[in-house]
């Protein structure tokens, strides 16, 4: 009878019953602690339910609400009727209600008998404590809280800000160094009578009774007085949500349960049957005795509070929908907008495609329909090619493609005659690359059959939103990677440029280009310049054009190495 | 959000709530067991049509989800719906022959029902053909999940519509009566829905799927709503506003996170296109009774009689929660 358990209960009494029963039936004594605004026939009840087991005793009720000086009221109230009770009892072991043994009894027993002098109390200095929610710590010991923090929240809230700003204290009382830590802790009989028969318990209680949350930091502040061998974790397996509120087990973490090892875990659903049916079924166990080891179940839960607080980069659904600036990731995953490329080469798409090993499409944004790679009409994750389902939502179209060919690249181009509503949302995007040979839509202007008083007209127009594109482009708030060249730079040397942008698009190919795109034919092209000029229009975007002193691209010349072997 | 909007907001409330109020009286109690209904219960509420080749299978999904109370308001069925509901046990239903339209598309009648019988209690509104999966939904009853939203101070719960359709002509694959409908019905649109927020209500409006990328296109404004708030802790003072998109007051509406986390939330998977699709389209058709002059069904006609397909090579074949939750549909949130 080494070990006995102080349970403190307020819901689900049948389920602290039958954990109750299971330890008394197995030589543990337990005392319950019931909290006293469960209604009288309930507890009569379970008093009732448990008469027959000899070592069941239950302690005066105290009322417990959260946070509040009740449920240390309780654990001292328990603590002294077990050691009072007990004799025999080495250790105490403070549960909750809705606590369920994982390991057999006798397992947790010859743990402790192998470590008789040691407490098991998660304590920890108010500097060091990551984990509390509300960004109380130090403030919990020295301001006060008269109003309930579930039932008045906001004078809570007003009251504790009203004394920041006049900086009132209350004195921590000689000789308490403040420490927090989990309410669930198993002590020995030396510390646990050390600090109930205290001579200055009087005093520790009436300072604590105005501490916030004391169940977290009275035992845990006073067992660094009088213990001599601490043991900073508790034994018991009970994890936090981003709101301070513990996570619940269910069916479905049984084997998650029975491989960590802890002796005890909280908090259980009251409906797990399989969880207490298995638990608490005779025989279990004969493992070899293996130190608790949580970590798997603190992977799960850490991922479900990054998951509550961060999300998944890049999406967008019906429980996630973030302002801007707030998006943690504009898009799911990098992509590559080309503008002017298509124009100045032909076959642009088949070339890229081919040399940077990624999905390659059209004008996603051409004004008639969503040319997707292929010319598939219907895309990744059912995605329409149709005109007017894009341009009711351009935004949630781009990130639904984005979204839906995570894991490889999408790479589409873009220009003055496609859909401008989007261009905001792509420099706004810091996963956008674009690039962007200014100018080039006057290459099939250049080449088109048509009148030229069409074709000025046309020019003219293009020009105007290209120039609106670069201004947002080039916007103070822009987050994309943006390389803008004008035509006739980079008609002058096109495979540098070519090479940084692959390079950026996989950057573990370390092969050189050696192929290039081949470029439309651009003879006569500074003479169609100056024709636009001499019809009044002025066309500034492809830089400089001489009339008459027509390029001459070598395709096949290498850029610059940057390796010498 | 100013003081004038909030007031006019409340108004709105109070005025829905006078409507469904007055249009009690248009429903007569044909078996209400309603004084069956204890402390914590979860109740279905659902207005039917001629549903009775749908009905007992819903009954069983549902029942097997741990729901305790169903509230049906029969809308003048003629096929035995009236008689079967009667006869089950955990079954209250109402009967009426007035307009559906004129009562909002029979959201005045389950306002009225959730007034009487739902306050205090977890509801769900979810018609025959919606089945509410959720985060865990295989291994943890839907009482699980209302006691961890009740734990964590949420009270209502986002399901987004999802679209369901067979492989093939949907005529193709005749449904009989107590059968899955998701056995025929097993495919969906991944990664085609746009949504945008609704700057009064505050609730999202997602559109999208199979039936905006098939008979929408041109007119992606009419497409359907697809975001639904299905599951609701509710207090007498609540109201639907527009069937379960939106509710007031407009907190309920914020079920989504704007700060880059994710909520919790499930989807409904709308098993509408089942081979008795086509006579339901006429019969509404005909019946000229649902929402803006039954434009959805006039362009579910004309669609189907062009293109009977909805199925592309990229739908998806559904397996479970876990997939949709991948996929990014639906998400667990900090339940674990």
């Amino acid at each position: 009878m080494s070990v006995g358990f102080v349970m403190l209960c307020h819901t689900a009494l049948d389920r602290a019953a039958q954990v109750a029963r299971h330890w008394a039936e197995r030589g543990c004594p337990v005392v319950i602690h019931v909290d006293k605004r469960v209604k009288r026939r309930h507890y009569e009840r379970m008093q009732r339910d448990l008469a027959e087991v000899a070592d069941i005793r239950f302690s005066e009720r105290f009322a417990c609400e959260w946070g509040t000086w009740g449920l240390v009221a309780a654990t001292q109230a328990a603590s002294m009727l077990i050691l009072r009770e007990f004799p025999a009892v080495r250790h105490v072991f403070l549960a909750s209600g809705s606590c369920l043994p994982l390991r057999p009894v006798g397992e947790l027993i010859s743990y402790l008998d192998e470590r008789p002098r040691t407490d098991f109390i998660e304590s920890v200095t108010t500097e060091d404590v990551g984990w509390t929610v509300g960004g109380l710590n130090i403030e919990r010991f020295t301001l006060r809280f008269p109003f309930s923090w579930r039932r008045q929240r906001r004078a809570f809230d007003t009251y504790v800000r009203l004394q920041r700003r006049l900086g009132v204290r209350r004195r921590v009382p000689k000789g308490i160094v403040p420490h927090l830590g989990s309410q669930w802790w198993c002590l020995t009989r030396q510390t646990l009578s050390a600090i109930l028969e205290s001579p200055d318990r009087e005093a520790h209680d009436r300072y604590f009774r105005r501490v916030w949350i004391p169940d977290e930091s009275y035992f845990q502040t006073l067992v660094r007085q009088v213990s001599t061998n601490v043991e900073s974790r508790s034994l018991t397996l009970s994890k936090f949500d981003f709101q301070g509120k513990p996570h619940i087990f269910y069916d479905d973490h049984l084997q998650l349960l029975r491989k960590s090892d802890c002796f005890v875990a909280r908090k259980i659903w009251p409906q797990a049957d399989r969880l207490y049916q298995h638990f608490l079924s005779a025989d279990l166990g004969s493992q070899a005795l293996a130190e608790p080891n949580p970590g798997k179940i603190d992977r799960l839960f850490a991922k479900a509070v990054e998951r509550r607080t961060k999300g998944r980069a890049g999406l967008y659904m019906q429980s996630r929908f973030p302002k801007a600036n707030w998006e943690n990731g504009m898009s799911a995953a990098p992509y590559s907008v080309f503008e002017g490329f298509a124009e100045l080469f032909e076959s642009f798409d088949i070339w890229l495609g081919k040399v940077a090993g990624t999905r390659v499409h059209g004008h996603l944004f051409a004004p008639d329909r969503a040319q997707f790679a292929g010319g598939e009409t219907v895309y990744n994750g059912a995605l329409s090619d149709s005109a007017g389902l894009r341009d009711y939502n351009p935004r949630s179209f781009l990130v639904s493609l984005i979204w839906n060919t995570r894991g490889e690249r999408q790479c589409f181009q873009f220009g003055p005659e496609d859909n401008q509503k989007i261009s905001p949302f792509l420099a706004r995007d810091p996963n956008a690359q674009i690039s962007v040979i200014s100018g080039a839509w006057a290459v099939p202007l250049f080449r088109a059959n048509a009148n030229f008083s069409d074709i000025r007209r046309e020019a003219a127009r293009l020009q105007k939103i290209e120039t609106e594109h670069l201004e947002v482009l080039r916007a103070a708030t822009t987050k994309a990677k943006v390389r803008v060249w004008t035509l006739a730079e980079f008609v002058e040397n096109p495979m540098e440029p070519l090479q940084t942008i692959i390079d950026e698009i996989s950057p573990r190919s370390l092969r050189r280009l050696t192929e290039a795109p081949r470029m439309a034919d651009l003879t006569g092209f500074g003479q169609f310049l100056q024709n636009l000029r001499n019809q009044g229009m002025q066309p500034v975007l492809m830089g400089d054009f001489p009339a008459g002193d027509d390029p001459r691209p070598q395709p096949t010349r290498r850029g610059r190495p940057y390796l010498v072997k | 959000m100013g003081i004038w909007t909030t007031y006019r907001l409340r108004l709105a409330r109070k005025r829905w709530r006078l409507r469904a109020f007055v249009k009690r009286r248009e429903l007569s109690p044909v078996v209400t067991r309603a004084a069956n209904i204890r402390a914590g219960d979860l109740i279905l509420v659902s207005t039917v049509r001629n549903e009775k080749v749908r009905l007992p299978y819903f009954l069983r999904y549902y029942r097997d989800l741990g729901v305790n109370h169903f509230l049906f308001v029969d809308n003048g069925s003629d096929d035995g719906t009236r008689d079967y509901l009667a006869q089950q046990a955990d079954v209250s239903v109402w009967t009426t022959k007035h307009s559906y339209k004129r009562s909002r598309f029979g959201i005045d009648w389950v306002n009225w029902l959730l007034m009487r019988y739902g306050h205090g209690h977890w509801v769900v509104v979810v018609d025959p053909d919606e089945f509410l999966v959720y985060p865990f939904c295989d291994t943890r009853p839907l009482r699980a999940l209302t006691d961890w939203l009740d734990a964590s101070s949420i009270k209502s719960f986002s399901a987004m519509m999802l679209d369901m359709y067979p492989k093939g002509p949907i005529a193709q694959h005749p449904y009989h009566e107590g059968q899955d409908p998701l056995e025929i019905a097993n495919w969906f649109d991944s990664g085609n829905y746009t949504m945008t927020k609704n700057p009064v209500y505050g609730n999202l409006w997602i559109q999208g799927g199979p039936r905006a990328r098939k008979f929408f296109a041109d007119n992606p404004e009419r497409a359907p709503a697809l975001n639904k708030i299905p599951l609701v802790k509710w207090q007498r003072d609540y109201v639907f506003v527009s069937s379960t998109h939106m509710l007031l007051p407009r907190g309920l509406n914020q079920v989504y996170d704007e700060w880059g986390g994710e909520k919790a939330s499930g989807c409904l998977l709308h098993a509408k296109f089942l081979d008795t699709f086509a006579v339901k389209a006429q019969e509404e058709m005909a019946r000229q009774q649902h929402f803006a002059n039954s434009h959805e069904y006039r362009a579910y006609q004309e669609g189907m009689a062009s293109s009977p397909d909805m199925w592309c090579k990229w739908s998806e074949k559904y397996i479970n929660w876990r997939q949709l939750e991948i996929l990014g549909l639906m998400s667990k949130g900090n339940w674990a």
